[in-house]
């Protein structure tokens, strides 16, 4: 961007002060994401800001409409690299949608599991980097001890700790491997002596109330008006969330509560993002029963057009040796249509709108980026308000430019 | 299946002869428009009482290369109810797909910045993969690719292997 692109609002005045240019980024230590925001600053002040993406722009479309369908899942892990699973999700279900299929009780109940170990990875993240960015150290670790435990536990479940590849078209990649649930249950005692002690040294400490308390609000209508969903809009009071909303999975078996804020500034956006991570823990402990009680229960559709059978049964049989093959070389044939269907990610509505023209290949996947939509108002939020205002409002937008810029 | 084609009733009631074609595949709710009526619908599905589709949740493009209109723009929306204060239902009333075709002899769309905040980037983004110019949009400049950068990726005729020459350092 040239200088001109920045309009002077401000003239100089008669106090002989003028505004000075500052380039923040694109790679910046107090920005954990790649992003270049342009800065036009008076003393301290915002005068006016434009905040530019696309760093990590990786033509992730253009990539997915070059493959089959089941190829496109793992360029989906690499969206949002904090909650790789829900991306996965989100786009088979739309799959899903398409072919319309349902997978059984069991896997549904697994897919929730894998959904809430997601989003708790990535909260834990998103608060642990914010109080880092702050300048507080121990907080971030006891984030990062208890994220740990999350990817332990992803681990388990896919063999991968960050890139999940878990979800699958009608189904999963496997079920529960043996020892989860006893791992689960010592994880989540801890994860919840950790998330205590994380709140006693951050929640009241005045250091950090003070940089958040009242920083990056923004009117309710304009938050609507840019489509932003997530936490950022349940802080401004509405209690918006997917899961409740449109329920898919089992949530509507599921009870938990939607933590809402009251005027959407950052501080309310932590807390809320704190009690979510009590919500998901909740949430957790709902399906570990569940998931005892349906041991040996299929995972997958018995669909082999859709999921194949599986390596146990391959080694054995012609029949499903042969519908492997075709799985894997062909892919499965998604009739033509268009579909969208959307998951409440960490940062808010995770989208998939799908064109299928029937040749076993995407013709066009669009992905409904959550952060894309919630770094936009960012300007807004910022502008009139003081530089240091900037690193708590990003912490919390929580940008990821995996999937902002896709 | 039964609330989308309710919706669809209400959808011809209110924009008429402009609706040019309708399916609810899948239960998803979709309407096409003409591309020079597109604004105008929108306008009145966000301001009409009933529907009040306040979010525009996403807006995109699709090439369908070989066949006129060439593209289409693909509007999602979604009309949020707010709870009053002091709690009630708050969630989302109804979805719908605004679809239009631009023909390839005039890839042209009119904006709709001034109706939702949000389509100002999404704007700019189906400008940027796709080519296609919003008419009255206030910024209309790449936003993944850089200003260089000659074509438009997403394009079906764009080939996936196709390199850009490297630029220097800006200053």
């Amino acid at each position: 961007m040239t200088q001109a692109h920045i309009p002077r609002s401000r003239p100089a005045g008669d106090l002989h002060t003028e505004t000075q240019l500052v380039s923040m980024g694109p790679s910046h230590p107090a920005t954990h994401g790649t992003v270049k925001i342009m800065l036009e600053i008076d003393g301290e002040e915002i005068v006016e800001m434009d905040v530019q993406v696309g760093y990590l722009h990786r033509g992730f479309e253009k990539e997915c409409e070059s493959g089959t369908w089941y190829q496109a899942i793992p360029y989906t892990d690499r969206l949002n690299y904090n909650s790789a699973i829900l991306a996965n999700l989100a786009f088979c279900m739309a799959v899903e949608k398409l072919l319309d299929c349902e997978i059984p009780r069991r896997g549904q109940w697994v897919r929730t599991l894998a959904s809430e170990l997601s989003r708790m990875g990535d909260h834990l993240t998103r608060l642990g980097a914010a109080c880092l960015e702050l300048g507080a150290m121990t907080p971030f670790l006891y984030g990062i001890e208890a994220r740990e435990l999350c990817w332990d536990l992803q681990e388990m479940l896919c063999g991968a700790r960050v890139t999940s590849n878990y979800i699958r078209i009608g189904g999963i990649q496997r079920d529960l491997t043996p020892g989860f649930l006893e791992r689960l249950r010592s994880s989540l005692a801890r994860i919840e002596a950790l998330l205590l002690d994380f709140d006693k040294v951050v929640t009241s400490n005045r250091i950090f109330v003070d940089r958040f308390r009242r920083t990056g609000m923004l009117p309710l209508e304009k938050l609507i008006s840019y489509g932003v969903t997530g936490p950022l809009l349940r802080a401004a009071g509405v209690p918006l969330d997917l899961r409740k909303a449109e329920p898919y999975l089992v949530y509507d078996e599921i009870d938990f509560d939607v933590p809402v804020g009251s005027i959407g500034d950052n501080y309310d956006r932590f807390l809320v993002c704190q009690e979510e991570l009590v919500q998901t823990i909740r949430i957790i402990r709902q399906c570990a029963p569940v998931l005892e009680q349906t041991v040996g229960e299929p995972v997958n559709v018995a669909d082999p057009r859709i999921r194949w059978p599986g390596k146990d049964r391959v080694f054995g049989r012609m029949e499903e040796l042969i519908q492997q093959f075709k799985g894997v070389t062909e892919g499965v044939k998604v009739p033509p249509g268009e579909a969208y269907a959307a998951v409440e990610s960490p940062n808010g509505e995770l989208g998939f709108y799908l064109v299928s023209d029937g040749t076993g290949k995407p013709y066009k996947v669009r992905c409904r980026p959550p952060s894309f939509a919630n770094v936009a108002p960012m300007r807004d939020m910022l502008v009139g308000g003081m530089l240091a205002d900037i690193v708590p409002t990003f912490d919390m937008i929580n940008m990821i430019g995996g999937e902002c810029d896709r | 299946m039964a609330a989308a084609d309710d919706l669809l009733a209400k959808l011809r009631a209110l924009l008429g002869a402009d609706v040019l074609d309708v399916h609810t595949h899948r239960g998803d709710a979709t309407i096409l428009v003409a591309v020079d009526r597109a604004r105008e619908c929108l306008q009145r599905l966000r301001d009409d009482p009933g529907l009040a589709f306040n979010v525009l949740v996403d807006l995109t493009a699709v090439d369908y290369l070989g066949r006129e209109p060439r593209f289409e723009v693909v509007y999602h929306l979604a009309s949020l109810e707010l709870a009053p204060p002091g709690g009630g239902f708050s969630g989302i009333r109804h979805r719908l797909r605004v679809k239009c075709g631009v023909p390839s002899q005039k890839v042209e769309a009119d904006s709709v910045v001034a109706l939702w905040d949000a389509a100002n980037w999404y704007e700019r983004e189906v400008w940027d993969l796709y080519g296609i110019h919003f008419r009255g949009h206030p910024d209309l400049r790449r936003i993944m690719l850089y200003d260089e950068f000659q074509g438009h990726p997403l394009r079906k005729d764009y080939p996936k292997e196709r390199r850009q020459p490297l630029i220097g350092p800006r200053n």
